[in-house]
């Protein structure tokens, strides 16, 4: 490894040593591309004439008021429906790069199996996509369009059958794999150099959405807002926004049914340091170490670990990390629905919910721009079930 | 001198054979019963898992059995109690922990190798901690007096050997095949560069397992040039099968590998 691959205490590569090799050949590959001007324009390009970057920052016309300003990063508008699809595009330019003609994947609201499927069909890669049993369940449109892109979806019964389920089941399909395969994973989580490469393909997320907040209030917000499950969609929107020491970057975590009972996925709320999934992070675990099953109305969210540079984050205190509740999401999603016409993902309406708190408790002026992750099309039948409306 | 060097000693040029089974599987008592029974069987090294519940590097077999000690509520320290009453019966059988970093973590790092140590362990494999990330685990390892097993695998390069060669002790696990724990069919033995250059860098006597289920894959290995080898997914099998007659089927499993060794 070039690098320690270290955020802070957090992140390290964890991982059985005969995945090493593949590891070390993915972050040489990711550091040169880093470098490759002729990469970088392709990659650009197909951002923008294929996933339809930039995505627009639109400012809500009824909720917030003139000194309570909201404004949504429309990632929900990127091809695919959600921010996964920026970061698999670089990652399938680099299993080609590699040479590998397989890809793997996990997913949980099957956000980034869509966003791979697309990218297996684009790069004629062989696709296959891990899915926690109960995931594929609450999913099924989503399944389903990842198997018209031509990727199969395979169903992990093991666990909870959820997301952590998942990449187990990715985990161990590429230690067989590697030499053909590249596990292309869907977050900021799991062991070096994905964390780091993740959010650095994520990151333009937070460069355009500071350019276009200037654009449109001359100045900063006042915080960035996002949903953190794994953490790929918050890390895109903060890394361009670290710097900048007056924006508040608060992480929203899902607080399920409640954060004093066991059935949320707040891991950087409830958890402690530990290991999973290869990096040094927090986890919801118990007092042996055994990992806990997590719980969100939001598969996306429902993970019982984090990327290690958001634990970092909290631990230096930059960022801010808060839970919203299954029920302040899905009153969020709703609202967001009738007033101002979009309909967003579970996950995205965590962040949604907390940004509308911080607008009824404002005294003074306020800006907040909440990072809308991904569109709300696959958990319509949860929303029709949930909210109580007829089909 | 350790139990590891005493027993490799013990076999001159002969190869050991290494059984592993998962601690409180699938109960405590009946867990207890089958660790006599691989001694009794012939084992010459005992290699034991402490259950975790997200166990990335093993095959459905080990998976299933980590599931049922779990589901039986084993805990960590179960499983200690577990190996000091087995090391009050048999003084001189090395035994070594398989388990995953987060086990090792909870418990605190230098409260686990002690309390290994304090139960009668020999050595402590972490499946998901490679060199790369050893050092503080060996060298607390090192400290409580246990031995920290590194693995090596046929694709793991040199500078790593280098580097594991230095960390580790008690034995090298080689790794025979890409891939998690399981018994099959798909395995290549023939590691020969790799236990000639373990040897050659005086890193800890290469013992293979994953995937070795048969007497002949014990004889192939060791034809090789390994020093030993574990067989674990064959001989948690036979407990998937049932706790009637499990300890007698086991023994009679570990004497006809042994034989081939």
């Amino acid at each position: 490894m070039r690098m320690k691959g270290r955020f802070g205490a957090f992140g390290g590569a964890y991982v059985p040593e005969i995945l090493m090799p593949a590891l070390e050949q993915l972050e040489a590959a990711f550091l040169d591309a880093q470098q490759d001007v002729a990469f970088q324009a392709e990659l650009a390009e197909l951002l923008a004439k294929y996933a339809g970057r930039p995505t627009p920052l639109t400012r809500c016309r009824n909720l917030g008021s003139a000194k309570a300003r909201l404004y949504l990063k429309r990632e929900d508008l990127l091809h695919g429906g959600a921010h996964k699809t920026n970061q698999v595009l670089g990652q399938a330019m680099l299993a080609c790069r590699m040479g590998k003609r397989r890809i793997i994947a996990e997913t949980g609201a099957g956000q980034h199996g869509v966003a791979t499927a697309l990218a297996g069909a684009l790069f004629g890669l062989e696709t296959r996509i891990y899915m926690g049993a109960h995931d594929v369940e609450r999913q099924k449109l989503n399944v389903f369009r990842m198997q018209l892109m031509g990727a199969e979806v395979v169903p992990v019964e093991s666990g909870s059958a959820g997301l952590k389920d998942a990449i187990n089941e990715a985990l161990r399909d590429w230690t067989a794999s590697f030499a053909d395969t590249h596990y292309l994973l869907g977050t900021v989580a799991g062991p070096h150099p994905f964390p780091l490469m993740v959010r650095e393909y994520q990151r333009v997320i937070g460069i355009e959405a500071r350019a276009q907040i200037l654009e449109e209030e001359g100045r900063l917000p006042d915080a960035v807002i996002a949903c953190v499950g794994g953490g790929s969609n918050a890390m895109g929107m903060f890394s361009d926004f670290v710097e900048d020491e007056d924006v508040r970057l608060i992480g929203v975590e899902a607080a399920g049914k409640g954060l004093d009972g066991a059935e949320h996925g707040a891991t950087l709320l409830r958890g402690r340091p530990g290991i999973l999934h290869g990096a040094e992070t927090y986890v919801l675990q118990d007092a042996d170490g055994q990992i806990s099953e997590s719980w969100s109305v939001s598969a996306g969210l429902d993970y019982p670990a984090v990327g290690p540079e958001h634990a970092y984050l909290k631990d230096s205190g930059r960022a801010e990390y808060v839970g919203a509740t299954d029920q302040e999401a899905l009153d969020a999603f709703a609202l967001l629905a009738r007033s101002e016409g979009i309909v967003c993902a579970f996950e995205s309406a965590h962040a949604l919910a907390y940004a509308l708190k911080m607008i009824e408790e404002a005294r003074e002026e306020l800006v907040l721009v909440v990072n809308l992750s991904g569109r709300g099309d696959k958990d319509m039948e949860q929303a029709q079930l949930l909210l109580g409306l007829k089909p | 001198m350790t139990r590891y060097r005493q027993m490799f000693d013990r076999l001159d040029n002969k190869g050991a054979f290494g059984a592993f089974v998962m601690l409180g599987d699938p109960d405590i008592e009946t867990s207890a019963a089958i660790l006599d029974a691989l001694v009794e069987g012939g084992a010459d090294m005992i290699e034991l898992g402490i259950p975790f519940s997200d166990p990335v590097a093993d095959g459905p077999v080990i998976q299933a059995a980590a599931e049922r000690a779990l589901a039986n509520r084993v805990t960590p320290s179960d499983c200690f109690a577990l190996i000091r009453d087995f090391r009050a019966k048999h003084a001189s059988v090395p035994v070594g922990i398989l388990t995953y970093a987060n086990i090792v973590l909870a418990r605190g790092m230098e409260a686990f190798y002690r309390s290994a140590s304090v139960a009668g362990v020999d050595s402590v494999l972490v499946a998901d901690v490679p060199a790369f990330e050893a050092e503080p685990f060996a060298r607390t390892a090192r400290a409580a007096g246990v031995a920290p097993v590194m693995i090596a695998a046929p694709n793991t390069p040199s500078e790593t050997l280098q580097r594991l060669a230095v960390l580790g002790g008690g034995y090298t696990y080689c790794v025979a095949r890409a891939g998690v724990t399981g018994a099959g069919d798909d395995i290549s033995l023939n590691h020969d560069a790799l236990f000639g250059e373990l040897r050659r860098l005086g890193a800890p006597p290469p013992v293979l397992g994953f995937g070795i289920s048969t007497p002949d894959h014990v004889k192939a290995a060791l034809d090789a040039g390994a020093a030993g080898v574990i067989s674990g997914s064959a001989i948690v099998r036979l407990i998937e099968a049932g706790a009637e007659g499990v300890a007698d089927r086991i023994r009679a499993f570990v004497a006809s590998m042994k034989e081939a060794a």
